[in-house]
């Protein structure tokens, strides 16, 4: 059943709407929450959302649970190819728990949240942004680690990032839902603006594997799940341009890169010059890319998951602050 | 004054980008300011430019106190303000949202990073802040709670509020927590308005600036003394939100004392005009802040009124 969790009036003649899919069979009395579109210009969300409530409608006798879908968190901001909140100007991942009396927004934050609350699983899906693509990876604050990751391991994923917890990152969903004690997972795959079919299918398997692990579904074979390598394994790497220019890749994404191996070039479109070869500092597999090909000093050109940390460029790996992860 | 290149970037396409600094006096590091550093910033980017006009006069007359090191930066993100952008133009990011930043790092880091190497140190640190959403304050001195918070200092600008408030989660990466955990004394002034100058308030701000240097010995020359500061907790301030959506008819304006029950704001119907919603006030008091749109989302903050 289509439900409007929220109806907030808008100036003229329009009600912002957040509205939920709940899918209910059996009695089960479990809920997990699937949500998404939090940033508009993330659609990879959109087709796990349509696919997962095909799947469990075309097999409704299988459900033993609540299961409630939400599309879109930002309406507004997906409807308009607005990665924020449109008239707000703010990134409404970092306006969580939210208020009742600051912007209308941030008091749908808050109801957002009222409404998640209490359910035995919360997977925010996410889709990088329209720079970088990203491998289907989990991403959880270090302080849940041990709770979550087993969790995460059956969405059938490639990558589990076992981050540090930075003070800026309290204020997402999953913060202010994990601190809330409902357990609430993070994926982050493909790209913006675009739909990866493929990284979609393999989520709902994992959601559904998910499922039925916590005993949501009843006579369901899953299909067989990718375990995921774990980040706390080895080191995450970043690389950022040195030069403003242009990239020619010269790898692909999801790739095994050796140590100085030429991951792409910078090259100066006005004087037909190379500025800068990008290097891999490490052996390691490459699970954040750039496709984006305009680069500025300093912009994001790959993350590389390295097992053995093996040496290298050692600024490239001290991070002092963590705002870069965009989620 | 001494004219410096603080940070300079090659651009793609544009042309490069640089932040200026402007060095007033040498020695002690005494006060550093910092404007605009979101690209709507107008207002700071214009008290700023007032700032450095004043303290070349004040320098030329010899009233700037030796052996005192003053530093001004008008402005850290003209690539966003030449284009009409609020954030970073290439990625949308917050500058003020990314210290104190990292040399190695993205973009806005790295440029957070050259202005934080450039601005901490100093005893003193004024930021010309913005508000979220898009209003008019009082002209006020806003502090954080750190623990290291100074009032009586804040009290050396004569304006008429101090504002004290809770630092919240994304806090911990804005410039002014960080000055302050860095020990820097440090201050957020509000003027009023962000992307459009009113020339009042932004003078009420520049002569706020100039005072407090005067105060704390930077210059010295006679000036009016200003207002004995108010101080408040942002929870001590009443926040009045829209109960509907419409078109925003405003009656009374920041600054104005009014009485309970006086009526504040129209919300209107947009199509037949008609008043949907009167807003009153629940209490005696100075508007502190009011929202400037013309249109208004329902549960939106519309006023904060100080009950001073
Ligand atoms: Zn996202």
């Amino acid at each position: 059943m289509l439900k409007t969790i929220i109806s907030e009036g808008l100036p003229i003649d329009e009600q912002l709407l957040i509205r939920k899919q709940t899918l209910q069979n059996g009695k089960g009395k479990k809920r997990i929450c699937i949500v998404t579109g939090i940033h508009g210009d993330e659609l990879e969300g959109q087709y796990v959302c349509y696919e997962l409530i095909r799947r469990l409608k075309a097999n409704i006798g299988n459900l033993d649970a609540t299961v409630d879908v939400y599309p879109a968190l930002n309406p507004l901001g997906v409807d308009s190819v607005i990665r924020g909140i449109p008239t707000f100007d703010l990134d409404m991942n970092r306006i969580f728990p939210g208020e009742t009396k600051g912007h209308q927004i941030e008091y749908t934050a808050y109801r957002i949240v009222e409404d998640l609350k209490g359910a035995d699983m919360v997977i925010d899906i996410h889709a990088s942004n329209v720079f970088l693509r990203e491998m289907p990876q989990a991403r959880i604050n270090a302080k849940m680690a041990d709770k979550l990751i087993p969790f995460a391991a059956m969405l059938n994923l490639d990558f589990i990032w076992v981050h540090d917890a930075a003070t800026v990152l309290e204020s997402t969903l999953a913060h202010s839902l994990n601190v809330k004690h409902t357990p609430t997972i993070v994926v982050e795959m493909g790209i913006g603006m675009r739909i990866t079919r493929k990284y979609g299918d393999r989520l709902v398997d994992g959601i559904l594997n998910l499922m039925d692990k916590l005993r949501m579904l009843k006579n369901y074979t899953p299909p067989r799940i990718t375990q995921p390598i774990v980040s706390s394994s080895g080191e995450v790497c970043f690389l950022n341009a040195e030069a403003s220019g242009l990239i020619i890749p010269t790898v692909k994404h999801s790739d095994k890169v050796q140590k100085g191996d030429l991951l792409c070039r910078i090259v100066d479109p006005f004087e037909g010059t190379v500025l800068q070869d990008v290097l891999s500092p490490v052996d390691g597999l490459l699970f954040t890319l750039r496709t984006y090909p305009v680069v500025y000093e300093g912009s994001l050109i790959a993350r590389i998951f390295s097992e053995t940390g093996g040496g290298g460029d050692r600024n490239a790996k001290i991070r002092k602050n963590k705002n870069e992860l965009q989620f | 004054m001494k004219k410096e290149i603080i940070f300079r970037m090659k651009s793609p396409y544009r042309d490069e980008f640089r932040i200026h600094g402007y060095r007033f006096g040498e020695g002690e590091k005494t006060v550093a300011i910092v404007g605009a550093m979101r690209g709507d910033e107008v207002q700071q980017q214009f008290i700023c430019s007032q700032i450095v006009k004043n303290m070349i006069v004040l320098e030329k007359q010899g009233k700037i106190t030796p052996g005192q090191e003053i530093l001004v930066i008008p402005s850290a993100n003209h690539f966003s303000m030449n284009i009409d952008k609020r954030f970073w133009a290439m990625d949308n990011t917050d500058i003020n949202r990314m210290f104190p930043g990292y040399d190695k790092g993205e973009t806005t880091q790295r440029i957070a990073a050259a202005i934080f190497e450039n601005v901490r140190g100093y005893r003193f640190g004024i930021q010309l802040a913005s508000f979220y959403l898009p209003g008019r304050f009082v002209p006020h001195v806003s502090i954080m709670e750190t623990g290291f918070q100074n009032v009586k200092l804040a009290r050396k600008f004569g304006l008429p509020y101090v504002l004290l408030r809770k630092p919240k989660s994304y806090d911990t990466a804005v410039l002014n927590y960080n000055w302050q955990i860095f020990e820097t004394d440090a201050f957020s002034l509000y003027s009023g308005e962000t992307n459009i100058i009113d020339k009042d308030s932004a003078k009420v701000t520049w002569l706020a600036v100039l005072r407090f240097l005067n105060n704390v010995g930077a210059i010295h020359f006679s000036m009016h003394e200003g207002f004995i500061s108010h101080v408040m907790k942002d929870k001590d301030l009443v926040t009045i939100v829209s109960d509907e959506a419409g078109i925003l008819f405003q009656l009374r304006d920041t600054g104005e004392g009014i009485k309970k029950g006086d009526l504040l704001a129209k919300i209107l119907d947009p199509f037949t005009g008609e008043t949907r919603s009167e807003i009153s006030s629940p209490t005696d008091g100075t508007i502190f802040f009011s929202l400037h749109s013309p249109l208004v989302h329902q549960d939106t903050i519309m006023f904060k009124i100080s009950k001073i």
